[in-house]
């Protein structure tokens, strides 16, 4: 589904990413793991095509079609999904109008007919359920005034609404409680499947107690430096980032 | 690759839609301003003599004042003498035309602006007086309208046909001295829409007056007097278009609004004059004094204004609360796009007892524009119980703008209840981002945030308008940022 080929980027010409590679197939799932200032966010804000950053090496490929050539929007067309570290808020458009124009333009581009009213809301309803969401909360300016839990909550629920191929969750966990920890996390296990895949950034083994990873990477200073199954979470957590540090050789 | 920014660099080129000029025979007096240009206008339009007192009583009294340089505006000196006060389309006889008789290219004009005059054409009930340069070219519905009693036509024709309710109000809300726009516009006003609605009666459509500037070098002062006699009640409209010119033009206008008791009438704009270039060249300044007076108890006045035209725009629809339980509103969306300026904003004096007002005004800038909202909540001491609630936000696009506000509240007395909340918001990078992220392209990601922003405020337009103004706002807006 994925391939990462030697992925370069800098930011205002400072080297970020170093070479990444990283292969994701359909029903998988990967933990990136990685301390501060290790290229985590960088590398999920690369993928979803965000403009600060400037490509210098390497190639993405997604269902075989270069990734880094397309637009942000393009890359959501085609089904790559990024729930946000910090999300917006956007006063005056509710998140059920934001996604019922969001879903409209995944539709428009697939050649398919606008969603009516009565569909969306069924839909909305179904997944709200997932989410433990009241369907009131829907019809408040997307994030605005929400505690940093709903907000997250509120970007899984968009991924559940957008039923993406590839999902990025982008420190997901960061800011949850215990109990929000499990409805999201209750969320994205819902919605894995055969077809679709999807990419944790967290520092915490946490997260991965309740998401079980088949893969873990060790981001460090821009580049994977150690992988495994989800024992190398374990082992991070209880020998800490250090004892990868000195593996590299520092 | 190229940015969100780009994109919106790119679509704020898109061509003022209305900038054509019309190839029309006209009549344009000379340049400058004295005592026989305004007998001269008065005598075109074959004015009483009261008429012409008042204006030049009106004309030495402008001649004391000075223009205003309060607001937050910035533009070259205007020689008032290097304006032109008068133009009007030929035509072969003095008498008012009957709808058939308009020059075909006149007609033809307001036909390419979406306005019919040919009552059979018209699918909404909306009776139009259209105003060309400085005279009223037809006004639509008469006959119907006046089986109601209701008096609607050009100000001109009021002037000559109902004197007595012209010398009554004329001047009685927004009085010749106000301002220095408004004694200008009391000198020189050329015409306007007079409406009379009488006791109990509920106008049965939508009443508008359509403006256009077409002649070179002139100015347009147009004056339109709204009365509501007791328990009557009226929604009035307003638009207007320009070519598009090098050099400014000014249009200072003056409405007047009466209530009496138990009447309402709702007031709404939608104002798209000239903005000018992107580079700032050419554009109309747009000077407007709009008053209106809750005169008699329970009376209403709500003013609505979409304003996204104009290189600048200095104008404070206001309402004077006189009657007991009286109440005013102003709903505002202004939006400023490349190097527009606009100060605008509201006055609610409450006078009576348990008067209410209420302001929403949404303040959009972008590109190098800036965008200021000015308001007045005064609560005198007899206005006990008074209420007011302000909310006044703005909404920047991109960083090269700015957003201004100045509310001034006085209270005079202490059981009254104000109530004032502001917020500023911006479109930036990281909200573009995100939708784009969502699969929502740039252009409609700011047409589906500017939307939900101005919601409020479109929710208050009559039916036909709204869509008008949502379209409108969308072109406004294209390409905002740079």
């Amino acid at each position: 589904m994925l391939s990462i080929n030697n992925l370069q980027a800098s930011v205002e010409g400072k080297e970020i990413l170093k070479g990444i590679n990283l292969t994701v197939n359909p029903g998988e799932v990967h933990a990136i793991m990685g301390p501060n200032g290790s290229g985590k966010s960088t590398l999920a804000s690369v993928l979803a095509g965000r403009a600060d950053y400037e490509i210098t090496g390497g190639e993405v490929l997604f269902e075989d079609k270069d990734l880094l050539e397309m637009s942000p929007e393009e890359r959501s067309h085609e089904g790559v999904f990024l729930a946000f570290q910090y999300p917006v808020e956007i006063p005056g458009v509710s998140t059920a109008n934001f996604l019922k124009t969001a879903l409209n333009e995944v539709r428009k581009h697939r050649g398919e007919e606008q969603l009516d009213a009565m569909d969306f809301l069924k839909l909305m309803k179904e997944k709200a359920k997932l989410m433990d969401i009241e369907l009131s909360f829907l019809q408040r300016s997307l994030n605005e005034g929400f505690s940093g839990g709903e907000k997250k909550r509120n970007e899984i629920f968009q991924m559940a609404m957008l039923n993406p191929k590839l999902s990025i969750l982008d420190e997901t966990d960061s800011g949850l409680d215990i109990d929000a920890l499990k409805i999201v996390s209750n969320g994205v296990n819902s919605l894995r499947s055969e077809n679709n895949a999807t990419i944790l950034i967290t520092h915490y083994q946490r997260l991965l107690d309740y998401i079980i990873p088949d893969f873990v990477h060790v981001l460090y200073k821009g580049k994977i430096v150690k992988s495994g199954g989800k024992e190398l979470a374990l082992e991070l957590e209880a020998r800490g980032y250090d004892w990868v540090k000195d593996e590299v050789g520092e | 690759m190229e940015t969100n920014m780009d994109i919106l660099d790119e679509v704020v080129s898109r061509d003022y839609q209305y900038g054509f000029v019309s190839d029309i025979e006209q009549e344009i007096t000379p340049k400058g301003l004295n005592e026989d240009v305004v007998r001269l206008i008065s005598g075109k339009k074959n004015e009483p003599e009261w008429m012409l007192e008042w204006r030049l009583k009106a004309y030495r009294h402008w001649l004391t004042m000075r223009e205003p340089k309060w607001p937050n505006v910035h533009y070259p000196q205007i020689d008032f003498n290097d304006i032109s006060y008068y133009a009007s389309p030929k035509v072969k006889t003095d008498a008012p035309l009957s709808l058939d008789e308009i020059d075909p290219e006149l007609r033809k004009t307001f036909d390419k602006l979406g306005i019919s005059l040919i009552e059979q054409q018209r699918l909404s009930g909306i009776a139009v007086d259209a105003v060309f340069d400085s005279v009223s070219v037809a006004t639509t519905f008469k006959a119907k309208l006046a089986e109601k009693g209701i008096i609607f036509c050009s100000m001109s024709e009021a002037v000559r046909e109902h004197p007595e309710l012209i010398k009554k109000y004329i001047g009685s809300v927004v009085p010749v001295g106000d301002n220095f726009y408004s004694a200008l516009n009391s000198a020189v006003f050329s015409d306007g829409s007079f409406c009379y609605i009488p006791k109990g009666v509920r106008c049965p459509m939508e009443l508008s007056t359509y403006f256009r500037i077409n002649a070179k070098d002139t100015g347009q002062f147009e004056r339109t007097l709204i009365v509501a006699d007791e328990g009557s009640y009226v929604s009035y409209l307003e638009g207007c278009t320009a070519p598009m010119r090098d050099e400014n033009q000014l249009h200072a206008a003056v409405v007047e609004i009466v209530a009496h008791k138990n009447a309402e009438v709702k007031y709404s704009t939608v104002q798209n004059w000239y903005p000018g270039d992107k580079n700032g060249k050419g554009g109309i300044y747009n000077f407007v004094t709009k008053r209106g007076i809750c005169l008699e108890d329970n009376s209403k006045i709500s003013w609505t204004q979409v304003e996204t035209g104009s290189a600048i725009t200095w104008k404070y629809p206001s309402v004077i609360l006189k009657g007991d339980n009286s109440i005013g509103e102003f709903y505002s969306v202004a939006v400023t796009n490349n190097y527009q300026q606009a100060d605008t904003g509201t006055k609610m004096m409450h006078i009576g007892k348990n008067t209410k007002s209420r302001i929403v005004s949404k303040g959009i800038s972008a590109g190098k524009s800036h965008n200021s909202y000015r308001g007045l909540v005064k609560i005198n001491k007899t206005a006990s119980n008074a209420r007011n609630f302000s909310q006044c936000d703005s909404l920047l696009i991109g960083d090269k703008c700015g957003a201004h506000t100045f509310p001034y509240l006085e209270v005079s007395n202490c059981n009254s209840t104000v109530e004032h909340e502001a917020t500023t918001s911006k479109i930036g990078e990281d909200i573009l981002f995100y939708c784009n992220q969502r699969g929502i392209p740039t252009e409609e990601a700011i047409a589906l945030i500017v939307n939900g922003y101005c919601k409020e405020v479109m929710n208050q337009l009559p039916m036909e308008f709204a869509v008008e103004a949502q379209r409108l706002l969308a072109v406004s807006l294209e390409g905002s940022v740079g």
